[in-house]
């Protein structure tokens, strides 16, 4: 089996958020990136699946040079060679236009990402993908299972999940609890250094939904404590000053 | 020319955030005078509950009674959704964020070379230009987006709007939608849905509980205080981790992201990653025995206690108010 993972270069969890240039560019002083925490998963169940079925296991990457570490960083963590397209992710559409390309070009059979990047929260790119390559897709999918052809499915909707069955090739953007996230030991780290990554360029530069500027949320005003001895005062001042009961 | 919305349902109920969508569109409709807004719903609805489409602010509500498309079978519903999307001569989709929405919207926005934006939390400037307000960073900040295409489709925030209640009741239309072997490629064998709850993206209060509850069997008190309010419970994610609450009840960064009026957060200290998931809320209420809990910064309201003590006169309090 041929198996596509997708990764995005995200700030990590704890980031401050900032943004500079007149609030057009994320201000990234400061701030670490790392492998999208739902790539994560994906990545760790195509480690998976690889090892159990054989086959190989692609990592790919839209983003500039400064991204190279992460890809790394999937090579370490099981991956076989990496594929970096060399632009900036301008918007869903236009990464989803560079990957259908490269996965149509490679012919995988399963094309697994995050259900959703950290920084822009879309959740949409797995689908377009899907649409473009006339697949499937499924997200978000917190149990994937392959039997020969078939691939079980548990995908979450609002208060549970839904069981599901379809053939290869399809598409799915994962969550946990699909695996458990693999840290790289010394042997990976040091394989991912002469493991195969291609760098190539974008397909279009088509886009269609750009973000164009930044805002902060407004502060937080300090927060009004109650006694806990005298908690009708916080049912008054939810009712009353909150309004929101 | 209408706005176009796509309804979604749960056993036979349409969801309440594809009301709010509803209100979304009639909103936008009067912003930009793109006329009446028509909605789309799929599969066996009780018709009663088609109305209440009306009263949100649809005037026409089509309705493609196909047994087929009852489970969201996420192909069978973007095909489905396309044709009425064109047969109405929709330049705009509407839609509630969730699992299906999201999912039915990204193979839409191919299908109709339509640009798209997800997590939208107000109405569109459409002034000069088209951009449009989303949240991003998990709600830690917000991005105008510019859309370039004459097709559109936003995927809209709870609480972006106020639901309407007050609307004319809409007229309903069955349609037939073609749909060919492939859009029923997949297969959904099983559902499983907690039965009876409140659901935890959609409530207007949230009630979550953290590791200061201390086990499993103390989450009694959490469902009490839920009831008295009408909420959904939630928790934390060491909570979900360890297996004391199911998953779909984890609020946070990589768990479910909850816009309610009203989050309570009961022993929780309040990592960055679980507040990410509710940064949105319009009141935060934090109980907790440690004054230093980062939970308390975030909040509006807060009682520095045992959770233990104070929980069961809080609801006590509540039942004698409400």
């Amino acid at each position: 089996m041929k198996i596509l993972v997708c990764i995005t270069h995200v700030p990590d969890t704890t980031s401050k958020i900032q943004f500079t240039a007149n609030n057009t560019k994320f201000d990234t002083t400061g701030v670490q990136f790392i492998i999208g925490p739902y790539d994560d998963y994906a990545l760790a169940r195509a480690v998976e699946l690889r090892d159990q079925t054989g086959g190989t296991l692609t990592a790919l990457n839209v983003g500039e040079a400064e991204t190279e570490p992460t890809l790394r960083k999937s090579l370490a963590i099981g991956a076989d060679d990496a594929i970096r397209v060399n632009s900036l992710p301008k918007d869903s559409f236009f990464v989803a236009k560079q990957i259908a390309h490269y996965a149509k070009e490679g012919g995988y059979d399963l094309i697994l990402m995050g259900r959703e990047s950290i920084d822009f929260n879309g959740g949409m790119v797995h689908g377009m993908v899907g649409e473009l390559l006339g697949m499937p897709s499924f997200s978000p999918v917190m149990k994937l299972e392959v039997e020969g052809t078939t691939v079980k499915m548990a995908r979450e909707i609002e208060g549970g999940k839904e069981y599901l069955e379809a053939q290869l090739p399809l598409i799915a953007g994962c969550q946990e609890p699909i695996a458990e996230w693999k840290i790289p030991n010394m042997r990976g780290i040091m394989s991912a250094r002469t493991k195969p990554l291609k760098v190539v360029e974008p397909i279009s530069q088509e886009t269609q939904a750009e973000a164009v500027s930044f805002q902060l949320p407004p502060a937080k005003g300090s927060v009004k404590l109650v006694d806990k001895d005298n908690v009708s005062e916080l049912v008054k001042l939810l009712k009353n000053e909150a309004k929101v009961l | 020319m209408s706005i176009l919305v796509y309804i979604e349902q749960a056993e036979g109920k349409v969801k309440k955030t594809s009301l709010e969508a509803v209100s979304f569109a009639k909103a936008l409709a009067a912003q930009t005078g793109e006329g009446e807004v028509v909605a789309v719903a799929l599969g066996t609805i009780d018709s009663s509950e088609l109305g209440a489409v009306g009263k949100a602010g649809a005037s026409k509500v089509l309705h493609a009674d196909d047994v087929r498309l009852t489970d969201g079978v996420i192909q069978a519903h973007a095909s489905a959704v396309a044709q009425a999307f064109a047969s109405v001569g929709a330049k705009t989709l509407i839609l509630a964020k969730s699992s299906l929405g999201d999912a039915v919207a990204a193979r839409l926005a191919i299908k109709l070379n339509a640009g798209l934006v997800s997590n939208v939390v107000e109405l569109p400037n459409s002034t000069g230009g088209y951009t449009v307000k989303r949240s991003i960073y998990t709600g830690k900040a917000f991005a105008e987006t510019s859309l370039s295409t004459e097709n559109k489709i936003l995927a809209v925030k709870k609480n972006a709007v106020d639901l309407k209640t007050d609307g004319a009741d809409a007229t309903v239309e069955k349609i037939s939608v073609s749909l060919a072997d492939s859009d029923f490629a997949s297969k959904i064998t099983s559902t499983e849905r907690a039965k009876g709850e409140i659901l935890l993206p959609e409530a207007d209060i949230v009630v979550s509980g953290g590791r200061g509850m201390k086990g499993p069997e103390n989450w009694g008190m959490i469902e009490d205080l839920a009831k008295v309010l009408g909420a959904a419970t939630g928790c934390s994610k060491p909570v979900s981790d360890i297996g004391w609450r199911p998953h779909h009840e984890h609020v946070g960064q990589t768990g479910v992201k909850v816009a309610p009026s009203l989050y309570i957060a009961i022993g929780i200290s309040g990592a960055i990653q679980h507040l990410a998931g509710v940064n949105s809320s319009k009141c935060i209420v934090v109980i907790n025995k440690d004054p230093e809990a980062p939970f308390f910064k975030a909040a509006d309201y807060g009682i520095v206690g045992d959770a233990f003590e104070v929980v069961p006169k809080l609801t006590e309090a509540l039942k004698a108010e409400l």
